[in-house]
């Protein structure tokens, strides 16, 4: 279980987040929602420790900011939104820092090809030979999940739970690669593990969280259940948008809801 | 059957590369030790070691210990220190275009080693007296370290490093520093002039086993730091949020990696002046070849910096025999181009 009280954290003297009490279980997906500017992307970069915060940040009850390096890198693996690189590495490279750490908790024998099964993961196989750089912007955040998958591949390792933290995830996918995507997390937590993941899309938030922690201003604005905190009033607050939960639109203008996706 | 290389592992390349590599180096400095004015021979030297049949005159003997050995040895030391720094560089600033000469690093590292020349019979005594030898090269590392500090407090932010930021601050550093040092070129006597400006056009010549004693070391230990810093310059590579999330301690590898491009660049300056552009050519050649690896570009960078740095003595010492050029010059004449090449046929790397 991820813990955190009263998490601020300040940038450039500006407070971003006035005290964030949020709670991630094992097993299940977290979704950080909320509009541009709410914080939802600090405080994913206070719990994976790229930002300096104050107040309480736990990992089954051990202070996570506490931990060394390379402990932190055993419990939670962090996809940024995206990532840039200026040198020509091939996607298996990239894929294969994720086992650095040595924690992925797979046999020895089978690490020289963690990298592929990964990959076939995010529907990337075959890619293993191509140059990161020359790879689309969807591509390459998959490309990323792969090597975040094989740092922590077994969700569940002596006995302790790991997590996902992912940032917009999603963002840059088309609709087949988000639904991929987000059964990946899906399929990470049913083994066990946790996932913390910052969205944007409603629908999808709806179909895969199972709690989820609403933004707004940099303070929680809602935590609960998506069924529960979805509603036209909660929205019109957070978003400032006059939406209505599960109203089809009038007439013959055409709807697609990642819902809809046939099994 | 042997099992199929999986696509996209460079390793095997990178391996054959390294072995290859240090082959040429062997081939490479043996043909150092031969060539030159005298007609001494190293086979000769070898044959009269093995069996007491064969005479060798002291004068080749001379030649070959005390004139080309120091040379051969100093030009793979600095050749070696050069490329490494340039490739570690690189890979902290995560940008192909970051070498000690250009970012001021070298300027800096030359700053200290001018002060000691002109300040070390009058106000630096005190450190000549107590550093020997190594006064020289201690200064210019310390001068090297110094630019490397604030160059990277001025270009990075938040972990992000911007390639424009670097650059130009690199001018206005190299700039300071040129200032600097114009300073005590102005204070300095006819000799030490004379000194100096030898110095600055960069040479292997003059290369004594006291010279080495004095560089080697801080250079063999930089050189010996950097294969523990390959790793963790992979990870970093993804930029330093990403590095931290994959365990590494990116503060203590940061620390160590500037201490060694400061140690590695300040030494070279110390006894060969500034000798530039194989930190830049020498990393990226490789990089098109086995790939960004450090684990695998670190050591090719030493070979191939040690090799193509005797090369370039090679070509200083017979291109205007039986006088020799300064060997920066051979450098830069073949590296600025190599340089301007980067530049267009990568436009995108200055967009980072």
């Amino acid at each position: 279980m991820i813990e955190t009280r009263n998490v601020k954290v300040s940038l450039g003297g500006r407070p971003i987040l006035h005290g964030i009490d949020f709670t991630a279980i094992a097993g299940e997906i977290t979704a950080i929602v909320g509009p541009n500017g709410s914080g939802k992307s600090t405080f994913l970069k206070a719990l994976s420790g790229d930002l300096d915060s104050m107040g309480e940040i736990r990992i089954d009850g051990r202070d996570l900011r506490s931990l060394k390096p390379w402990q932190a890198a055993g419990l939670r693996a962090v996809l940024p939104q995206a990532t840039s690189l200026s040198f020509p590495f091939t996607v298996r490279e990239i894929v294969r820092l994720g086992l650095m750490g040595g924690r992925s908790g797979v046999a020895d024998r089978d690490l020289e090809t963690l990298p592929d099964r990964a990959l076939s993961t995010v529907d990337l196989s075959g890619f293993a030979g191509r140059h990161y750089q020359e790879l689309s912007g969807g591509e390459q955040q998959r490309v990323q999940l792969a090597r975040v998958l094989c740092q922590v591949w077994e969700p569940v390792l002596d006995g302790q739970a790991r997590y996902l933290f992912l940032d917009e995830p999603v963002s840059s996918l088309d609709i087949k690669h988000q639904l991929v995507i987000m059964n990946v997390a899906r399929d990470y937590a049913r083994r066990g593990g946790g996932v913390i993941a910052v969205l944007h899309d409603l629908n999808l938030t709806a179909m895969y969280a199972d709690r989820m922690m609403m933004l707004n201003e940099g303070r929680v604005a809602a935590f609960g259940a998506p069924a529960d905190l979805l509603t036209d009033e909660l929205i019109e607050t957070v978003f400032d948008c006059r939406l209505r939960v599960g109203v089809a639109p009038l007439g013959n203008v055409p709807f697609v809801l990642p819902q809809s996706i046939r099994a | 059957m042997r099992r199929a290389r999986p696509a996209g592992d460079r390793s095997h390349i990178a391996r054959l590369t390294i072995l290859g590599l240090a082959g040429a180096l062997v081939f490479v400095s043996l043909f150092s030790l031969t060539a030159g004015a005298s007609d001494a021979s190293v086979v000769d030297l070898i044959r009269a070691t093995l069996s007491s049949d064969i005479e060798i005159s002291a004068r080749d003997r001379v030649i070959i210990y005390d004139i080309r050995l120091p040379r051969v040895a100093l030009g793979i030391l600095i050749g070696a220190a050069l490329a490494v720094s340039g490739a570690v560089m690189q890979g902290l600033f995560r940008n192909p275009l970051a070498d000690p000469g250009l970012v001021g690093v070298s300027a800096g590292a030359g700053l200290g080693a001018i002060s000691i020349i002109v300040l070390g019979g009058t106000t630096l005594g005190p450190v000549v007296a107590l550093l020997g030898i190594y006064a020289l090269p201690f200064a210019a590392f310390l001068g090297g370290l110094a630019t490397t500090l604030l160059l990277y407090k001025v270009a990075t932010r938040r972990g992000q490093t911007s390639v424009a930021t670097m650059l130009l601050a690199g001018i206005a550093l190299g700039a300071m520093a040129g200032a600097f040092s114009g300073v005590l070129v102005y204070l300095a006597d006819d000799n030490q002039l004379r000194d100096l400006t030898f110095w600055g056009l960069g040479s292997l010549a003059g290369a004594t086993w006291t010279k080495i004693l004095a560089a080697g070391p801080i250079i063999v230990l930089a050189l010996v730091a950097s294969p523990f810093l390959a790793r963790g310059l992979n990870a970093l590579a993804l930029g330093e949020g990403a590095a931290h999330h994959l365990g590494v301690p990116v503060q203590r590898l940061k620390n160590i990696a500037i201490v060694a491009v400061a140690a590695a660049t300040g030494a070279s300056v110390a006894v060969s002046g500034g000798i530039g552009f194989v930190g830049i050519v020498v990393p990226h050649l490789l990089r098109l070849s086995i790939g960004p690896d450090h684990r695998y570009l670190l050591p090719a960078s030493a070979l191939l910096g040690a090799s193509l740095l005797l090369l370039a003595d090679a070509v200083s010492r017979t291109i205007v025999a039986p006088a020799e050029l300064p060997i920066g010059i051979v450098t830069a004449a073949v590296g600025a181009p190599f340089f301007l090449w980067i530049l267009l046929r990568r436009r995108g790397v200055l967009d980072l």
